[in-house]
């Protein structure tokens, strides 16, 4: 944990830089530089194999974070009217003694599933909420993003077609990175919606990107939008935004026509011989061949034998002999009922579905020529190892779950799947999970799977059943109004900016929190926010607790380097509720949580902060590479996957028990002009949101003088000519409006954008100014998420159309 | 006028500079400069180019306000902005060494500040 200091009177601490602070998803590891007790400098860890000495500006502006002058110190408690702004300062015992007594007359009288947690973007800060939430006995925990859009919906798409979730290979997993000799440079990197150089989303370090480059990765880069990787890729194919899945599905058409995908792999490795039903349209079953067959074994059509062959899904093999399983063709099968029914495979079902995007019709859609889409997909097929990365636009619309599919679908027919430099499985390092993503599950649970049963939407959508294990944000709005089908009575919010940073439709999320009886936040700043909650409690940067964190690789320990007055760590906070809550809490401290936590590592929390970090070793099942020929990704030892049926699925067995269509495909977003070439005639502009800005996490960091001076006005990117045409000069203050408002930003005239679309900034509120209503920080006047709707979430309750609505743009008179 | 001849210099990759920023709050943090001062500062150039297509170029540049570092670089330390390029695209050096690896890929500037 200790650095060898360059000067007598300075500590170095070595630890990892996550959530509060730079308030990313990344894991560099940093040197604090300590003296008397105070943070003085902060720099990279050369010897981390993360960040290899490199920091972004957000982290080196920590000495500015740590020690703002606005900066929460105290428990507030609200003492006018919520957003009244009247406050007055409460010891933390009477806070901690407030939120008893409140949250636990409503779990008395209501019902513990009455109580919303709600969470911006899971951070060091989820597994805790999660902690409070399961302790106190709701199921309710909200990531309060409208239709869970962000790297949830992706995971769970993911999974239902391969059964865990996948990570372009950047030699994370290996402690001497490039220079591994296991390790190979992709020859094609499809870098899809990812402005890579801003805030590292989705627990990726950007820049590996770019060492990757140097080393001779070539860039296909598909993004509506001029990047720093467009401008240098190979390919550049710049897309309608939100038609991500018609492209994906060109890119397998050109595969499959052009012969281009590893046919060995398909047959060994996927669904693709299973038999549909002409009839149905649905899987065959066992069941549907013998009385006493299982539904969850699948048939494929032995072309040695001429006879069906019956795959057993829980072993993850046929159940006889040595079949040699058709890919193509059709064939009829005697059912238990003495029809015969005819089939075709999977494989001809996918491929028909494919061929259903001929390149003609996908230029269509997407704006993309078809020579360009040819070219990228042939070059994309013909290298090996290649690997795609992907960003939130994929989540951007509510389509996201075929586009996902589809894109997944890439990585697995071209053989990309779990080589050095391809797409590799990720999972928690040493399978050790706090944050459960979709899909994991970890020592913080529930005490009864029944009581989770009451979590809002579990009944309507099946991925809310299977993998998420979160409230559908939508639902969960709607139902804080109706009461239906019970009510909601508070809500318990940590570090997530509902009104000026993750809530669509802001007015709607305030009128909310003034009709609950109590709403608790947990910050490091007064928000917009923050104005509407009866206590506020302030929260540690990473800098001031000990926790622990294990999301892909490596596992690591964030180790307390500072103090700040008054201020407790997030996981400390959350302990000391949940043991009131709970008596029977099932660890009796925080470290005791950690080291429970931590079994799988073998390691004790200590003994990982002396590391402070790990990485696992080959043989691990969260170690690559190539582990579904070693039997290490199930839990039987058996080669495969651990999907339903222990293939990868091509068709979704899960989604045809959900009613969904199993197969990839596009979906125009709701909102379009295609969609709604009514609303189009008033509002002609393309408007997507949520580009990443360099120097903010979303809605955090306005108040960092060093930070905001990098980006200190709400932009909207607009095309010079475009602009023109409106009579709109660089810098000038615009509205943007639609039928949901309208708002103010700063014109910026760039050809990073197209003409037919404009590009405005998120997560905008005024730190300087008044922060009572109606002001609000300001987070009213500049706030884009005022223009997109609630409830436009996908038929399985995920995506939003953040990035592929309508809008106009006309000059703001008299405000320059 | 200083007469002292310069030595050294920082030699920047631009075709690699992502503009991402780090280099100017190391500098800060280092100097704690108030906001506004920067003791390097990062431009974006956006290309329409001949055929057609749009290049989007990043550099930093060097202010008046760079002095290079000696506390840190007579030690054996790079300079904070070095350290922290978060595209490792920038290097300190003696201007004769640097020049020579300006030899070896194009999309390179060297920089001897004040």
């Amino acid at each position: 944990m200790k650095v060898k200091p360059r000067s007598s009177d300075t500590e170095i601490i070595r630890t990892t830089s996550w959530s509060a602070g730079p308030g990313c998803h990344g894991s560099c590891g940093v040197l604090a530089h300590i003296k008397n007790g105070k943070l003085v400098k902060i720099e990279g860890d050369p010897d981390h194999p993360w960040n290899q000495g490199r920091l972004c500006a957000r982290c080196l502006a920590m000495t500015q974070y740590v020690y703002h002058p606005q900066r929460l110190t105290r428990p507030l408690k609200r003492k006018g009217k919520r957003g009244e702004g009247k406050w007055e300062e409460i010891s933390w015992d009477e806070a901690l003694d407030l939120i008893e007594e409140k949250l636990g007359g409503i779990r008395k009288e209501y019902g513990a599933e009455s109580v919303v947690f709600s969470m911006g973007t899971g951070r060091d800060i989820s597994p805790w909420l999660c902690m409070l939430a399961y302790a106190y006995g709701s199921p309710n925990v909200m990531f309060a993003l409208s239709g869970n859009a962000c790297y949830s919906p992706r995971i769970a798409a993911v999974e239902t077609v391969l059964g865990d979730y996948c990570v372009p290979d950047a030699s994370q997993w290996l402690q001497s990175r490039y220079e591994d000799p296991r390790y190979k440079i992709p020859k094609c990197l499809v870098v899809w919606g990812y402005n890579i150089p801003n805030t590292c989303p989705d627990n990726i370090f950007g820049h590996w990107f770019v060492d990757l480059m140097k080393r001779g990765t070539e860039i296909v880069s598909i993004d509506p939008r001029l990047t720093w990787f467009s401008s240098r890729a190979k390919h550049w194919l710049r897309l309608r935004p939100g038609t991500d899945g018609a492209l994906a599905m060109g890119f397998l058409n050109t595969i499959i026509e052009e012969n281009l995908y590893d046919r060995g792999f398909v047959e060994t490795w996927t669904n693709a011989p299973f038999l549909i039903r002409k009839d149905t349209h649905t899987l065959l079953r066992e069941s549907h061949l013998r009385k006493d067959g299982s539904p969850d074994n699948f048939v494929a059509w032995d072309s040695s034998a001429e006879r069906a062959a019956v795959w057993d899904s829980r072993r993850a093999g046929y159940q006889s002999g040595n079949p040699r399983p058709a890919l193509q063709g059709d064939a009829f099968v005697d059912l238990a009922d003495g029809s015969r029914v005819e089939c075709r495979t999977v494989w001809d079902a996918f491929c028909e579905q494919v061929r259903q995007y001929p390149l003609d019709r996908v230029e269509e859609i997407t704006g993309v020529p078809k020579k360009e889409i040819r070219a990228a997909a042939r070059f994309y097929a013909q290298s090996s190892p290649a690997s795609i990365h992907w960003g939130l636009p994929i989540d951007s619309t509510p389509g996201i779950t075929p586009t996902a599919q589809a894109i997944t679908a890439l990585w697995c027919i071209t053989g990309n799947l779990e080589i050095p430099g391809g797409n590799i499985i990720a999972r928690n390092a040493f399978e050790c999970v706090s944050y459960a993503l979709p899909g994991a599950e970890g020592v913080i649970k529930l005490a009864s799977k029944e009581l989770d049963q009451k979590r809002i939407s579990i009944d309507k959508y099946g991925p809310f059943r299977k993998f998420i294990w979160r409230a559908q944000t939508d639902t969960v709005l709607d139902q804080i109004f109706t009461g239906k089908p019970y009510p909601i009575k508070a809500i318990y919010m940590q570090t997530g900016n509902l009104v000026a940073g993750i809530g669509f439709e802001p007015k709607k999320w305030i009128e909310a929190l003034k009709k609950l009886d109590f709403v608790a936040a947990v910050d490091l700043f007064m928000t917009p926010t923050t104005q509407y909650a009866d206590v506020v409690l302030p929260a540690a940067t990473f800098l001031e607790k000990n926790s622990v964190r294990s999301w892909w690789v490596p596992l690591q320990s964030i180790n307390k380097a500072i103090s700040v007055d008054g201020c407790r760590p997030d996981v400390e906070i959350n302990f000391e509720l949940a043991k009131r809550f709970d008596p029977n809490l099932k660890w009796g401290s925080v470290e005791e949580l950690f080291d429970d936590i931590l079994t799988n590592s073998g390691m004790t929390f200590k003994e990982l902060q002396q590391k402070t970090w790990a990485i696992p070793p080959e043989g691990n099942p969260s170690a690559p590479y190539r582990r579904h020929e070693k039997g290490l990704l199930r839990k039987d030892g058996q080669p495969g996957f651990q999907t339903s049926s222990g293939k990868i699925e091509l068709y979704s067995s899960l989604r045809e028990e959900w009613g969904l269509e199993p197969l990839p495909h596009y979906e125009e977003p709701p909102f379009t002009a295609v969609s709604r070439p009514d609303l189009a005639k008033e509002y002609p502009l393309i408007l997507s949101t949520g580009r990443r800005s360099f120097a903010f996490f979303n809605a955090e960091h306005r108040m960092i003088p060093w930070l905001r001076e990098l980006d200190p006005f709400p932009t909207v990117e607009i095309h010079p000519d475009t602009a023109r045409g409106l009579g709109i000069e660089d810098g000038e203050w615009v509205w943007i409006e639609n039928w949901l408002g309208r708002q103010q930003f700063k014109a910026k005239l760039t050809i990073a954008v197209m003409p037919q679309m404009v590009m405005a900034a998120h997560g905008w509120w005024f730190p300087e100014e008044d922060g009572a209503e109606p002001s609000l920080f300001g987070a009213l006047k500049s706030n884009i998420n005022q223009l997109i709707p609630m409830g436009a979430q996908g038929k399985d309750g995920l995506g939003s159309p953040i990035k592929n609505l309508l809008c106009k743009v006309y000059k703001v008179n008299g405000r320059n | 006028m200083n007469k002292k001849k310069p030595e050294y210099g920082l030699l920047i990759d631009y075709e690699y500079c992502t503009g991402c920023h780090s280099c100017e709050v190391a500098c800060a943090q280092e100097y704690g400069h108030k906001p506004g001062v920067r003791g390097i500062k990062v431009f974006e150039v956006e290309q329409k180019l001949a055929d057609g297509r749009s290049y989007l170029t990043y550099f930093p540049f060097p202010t008046e306000s760079c002095i290079l570092c000696p506390h840190l670089t007579r030690n054996g330390f790079d300079p904070p902005c070095v350290k922290h390029c978060m595209a490792a695209c920038m290097k300190f050096g003696r201007i004769e060494d640097l020049a020579a690896e300006m030899r070896k890929k194009p999309r390179m500037v060297l920089w001897v500040p004040k």
